[in-house]
C-alpha cells in the first residue's frame, strides 16, 4: 500500500514562456481578436451589411487592422507610464491580429472588389497615392510578421530586431494618412487615430529623453 | 460484516497540488471568457457598424397627377425596340437599398445615417422661392407647385462619384417645364439651387464639414435638357427625408453629388454659381460633374463602377450611358479641363 508520506505539492506549473499566472492573457487576447471577423462574417453571409457590403467589408478590415496596430504600439508606452508588465506579453498577439486583418482587408480588395484583375490592381497601386499607402503599409509589416517568432529575435539580435520593429510605426501612419485620403471630406476619425499615435510616439521620446539623462547624470 | 467499498486505485486520485489549483483554473478560465468577451464587443463597438434603419414609403399626397402603376414609360417613341433614355430597362436597385444608402452630410456622414437621422426633416410645410433673372419671381408652396405639372415616373441610372451606382425610379416633372413658366430673362445664364439652411432639421449643418447651405448649379442648357428632372418621389411614394424630401434635382448624365435635395431656392444667374464640393474640394469636383470614365478623381479611377447589388464592377459609360441625349451640349469644350 501507498506510504503515508505526504508528497510535497508539485510546483505550480513549469514556466512556459507567456505561460504561469498570467496563462490566460494571450489566448484571451487572441480569441476576443478574433470576433470580428467572425462576426463580419456571419453578417456578410446572412447578407447584412447594407447596400454595399463589399465597401463596408473592407472598411471595417481596415479599421480592425489600424485599431490593432495602434493597440500593439500602445504596449510600451502604457507599461512606461503604468509600470505594468502585461501589456509587452500581449503586444506580439495584437501586432499578429493586426497583420491578419490588413491580409483580409488587402484580399478582399484584390479578390472580391477588383475581381484579381491584376492590371488594374498595378495601375491601382502606382497611379493612385491613396492605394500606393495602403499597398506600402501592408508590404512594410510582411518582414515584421516574418520576423515575429522568438526564433527570429534570437538569430538577429536583439538590438537589430528592435530596430526593425521600429517600422510598425512607420506602418500605423501609412495607415492613418491612407485613412485620411480615402474620406471624402470629414477628417475627423482618421484624426483621432492619428492624435492617440502621436501621443503614444510622445510618451515614448519623453522616457527616451529622460533614460539618457538619467546616464549622463 | 459489510465490507468496505473498493477505494479508486491510486492513479486516479487527483494529486493534491491540482486540486488546490482548482479555484485558480476557475479563476483564469473566467478571466480568459472575460477579457476575450471584452475584448471582441470593444473592437465590433468601435469598428462595426449598426443595423440600418428600416423605412417605411409614405404615400404621395392626395390631388397629384400621379401616372398609375401600370402607365407606360414616358417615352416619345412607342416604338419597344426604340431606345428610350427616360426608362432604362435595367433592373432597378431595391427600394431598401436606395433608401438606407444615402449621402447626405445634413443628416450623418455615413451611408446609413440619413436614414437613421430623417425624422428631423420636415417637408411639410415647405415653401420654395424662385427668383433672379425670371420675369415671375415667387415663393410657391410645395404642394401648390407639385398640382403645376403632371408628375412623371422615369427609371434612371444614379452614378455617384464614390463609384457606386443604381438603377432609380424617381416621380417628378422636367425642370424645362418649371424654368419655362417662370420666364428666364435674357440675362439668365446658370441655375442656381440651395438646400434648405435649418440646423434644427438638418442638424449636421452645426458641423463645418461643408459650406452650408449646399448649394448647386447648371449651365441653363443643362437645366432644360429633357433628361433634368425635379423628383418629388421615388418608386411611386413620397420621397424620404434622406433622398431629399420633399424636392430633388436628377442630372442622369452627371455624379450624384449634383442632384441636390430638400431646394428651397431656385434662382436664375448670369455668373457662373458656386457649388459646394467645387467649394469645397477645386481640384477634385468641378462645376460640371459629367460622368467620365477617362477622367479620374485624383485619388480614385472613375473607370469602373459597382451597380449596387453586384458583386463585380462594370465598366462606366460617358455621360452615365446618356452620351446620344447630351454629349451635344458639351461640343468643343475640353472635358478633361471642365471636369
Amino acid at each position: 500500500m501507498a506510504t503515508s508520506v505526504l508528497p510535497t505539492p508539485d510546483k505550480p506549473a513549469a514556466p512556459r514562456a507567456g505561460a504561469g499566472k498570467l496563462g490566460w492573457l494571450v489566448p484571451a487576447i487572441v480569441t476576443g481578436g478574433l470576433v470580428p471577423a467572425v462576426v463580419l462574417a456571419a453578417r456578410a453571409a446572412r447578407g447584412d451589411l447594407g447596400a454595399n457590403p463589399i465597401a463596408e467589408a473592407m472598411n471595417q478590415l481596415g479599421l480592425l487592422a489600424l485599431v490593432l496596430l495602434v493597440l500593439s504600439l500602445a504596449a510600451t508606452p502604457l507599461q512606461i507610464v503604468t509600470g505594468w508588465k502585461w501589456p509587452i506579453r500581449i503586444r506580439k498577439a495584437l501586432g499578429l491580429l493586426g497583420f491578419f486583418y490588413v491580409c483580409a482587408h488587402f484580399l478582399v480588395y484584390a479578390v472580391v472588389d477588383q475581381s484579381l484583375a491584376l492590371r488594374a490592381i498595378a495601375s491601382d497601386i502606382t497611379k493612385r497615392p491613396f492605394i500606393l499607402v495602403g499597398f506600402a503599409g501592408f508590404v512594410l509589416l510582411l518582414p515584421l510578421a516574418a520576423t515575429s517568432t522568438a526564433k527570429a529575435l534570437k538569430r538577429m539580435g536583439f538590438a537589430r530586431w528592435k530596430r526593425l520593429h521600429r517600422l510598425a510605426y512607420v506602418v500605423a501612419i501609412l495607415g492613418v494618412v491612407h485613412f485620411v485620403m480615402r474620406v471624402k471630406k470629414d477628417v475627423t476619425e482618421p484624426a483621432i487615430y492619428g492624435a492617440v499615435l502621436a501621443g503614444l510616439f510622445l510618451i515614448r521620446i519623453m522616457n527616451w529623453a529622460r533614460e539618457r539623462g538619467n546616464k549622463r547624470g | 460484516m459489510r465490507r468496505l467499498p473498493t477505494p479508486p486505485p491510486s492513479s486516479e486520485i487527483t494529486p493534491e497540488a491540482r486540486y488546490l489549483r482548482r479555484r485558480e483554473i476557475l479563476k483564469s478560465a473566467g478571466l480568459f471568457v472575460g477579457t476575450a468577451a471584452a475584448m471582441g464587443t470593444g473592437l465590433v463597438a468601435l469598428t462595426g457598424r449598426g443595423r440600418r434603419a428600416t423605412i417605411t414609403a409614405e404615400p404621395l399626397p392626395a390631388g397629384l397627377v400621379v401616372p398609375s402603376a401600370s402607365a407606360a414609360p414616358t417615352a416619345p417613341s412607342s416604338s419597344a425596340a426604340a431606345r428610350n433614355p427616360f426608362t432604362t430597362d435595367e433592373p432597378r436597385t431595391p427600394y431598401e437599398d436606395v433608401t438606407t444608402y444615402n449621402n447626405y452630410y445634413e443628416l450623418g456622414l455615413d451611408k446609413e445615417d440619413p436614414a437613421r437621422n430623417a425624422k428631423t426633416l420636415k417637408p411639410r410645410p415647405w415653401t420654395v422661392v424662385f427668383e433672379g433673372e425670371i420675369k415671375k419671381p415667387q415663393r410657391v408652396d410645395i404642394d401648390t407647385l407639385l398640382k403645376w405639372f403632371p408628375l412623371e415616373e422615369r427609371v434612371y441610372r444614379m452614378r455617384c462619384v464614390e463609384t457606386w451606382s443604381m438603377v432609380i425610379p424617381w416621380l417628378g416633372f422636367p425642370l424645362g417645364k418649371l424654368l419655362e413658366r417662370l420666364e428666364p430673362t435674357s440675362r439668365a445664364k446658370y441655375v442656381a439651387f440651395n438646400t434648405l439652411m435649418d440646423p434644427e432639421q438638418l442638424p449636421f449643418q452645426l458641423t463645418d464639414v461643408l459650406e452650408w447651405p449646399y448649394r448647386e448649379g447648371l449651365r441653363l442648357d443643362e437645366a432644360m435638357h429633357p433628361l433634368t428632372m425635379l423628383a418629388a418621389g421615388l418608386y411611386g411614394k413620397s420621397l424620404p427625408g434622406q433622398n431629399g424630401a420633399p424636392l430633388r434635382l436628377v442630372v442622369p448624365w452627371k455624379y450624384g453629388f449634383k442632384g441636390i435635395k430638400s431646394i428651397v431656392r431656385i434662382a436664375l444667374v448670369e455668373k457662373e454659381p458656386q457649388t459646394s464640393w467645387n467649394m469645397a474640394a477645386p481640384r477634385e469636383y468641378g462645376f460640371y460633374a459629367n460622368v467620365n470614365p477617362q477622367v479620374a478623381h485624383p485619388r480614385w479611377s472613375q473607370a469602373m463602377e459597382r451597380r449596387i447589388g453586384d458583386l463585380e464592377k462594370r465598366p462606366t459609360l460617358p455621360f452615365n450611358g446618356y452620351a446620344e441625349e447630351v454629349a451635344s451640349l458639351y461640343a468643343g469644350m475640353d472635358l478633361r479641363m471642365s471636369y
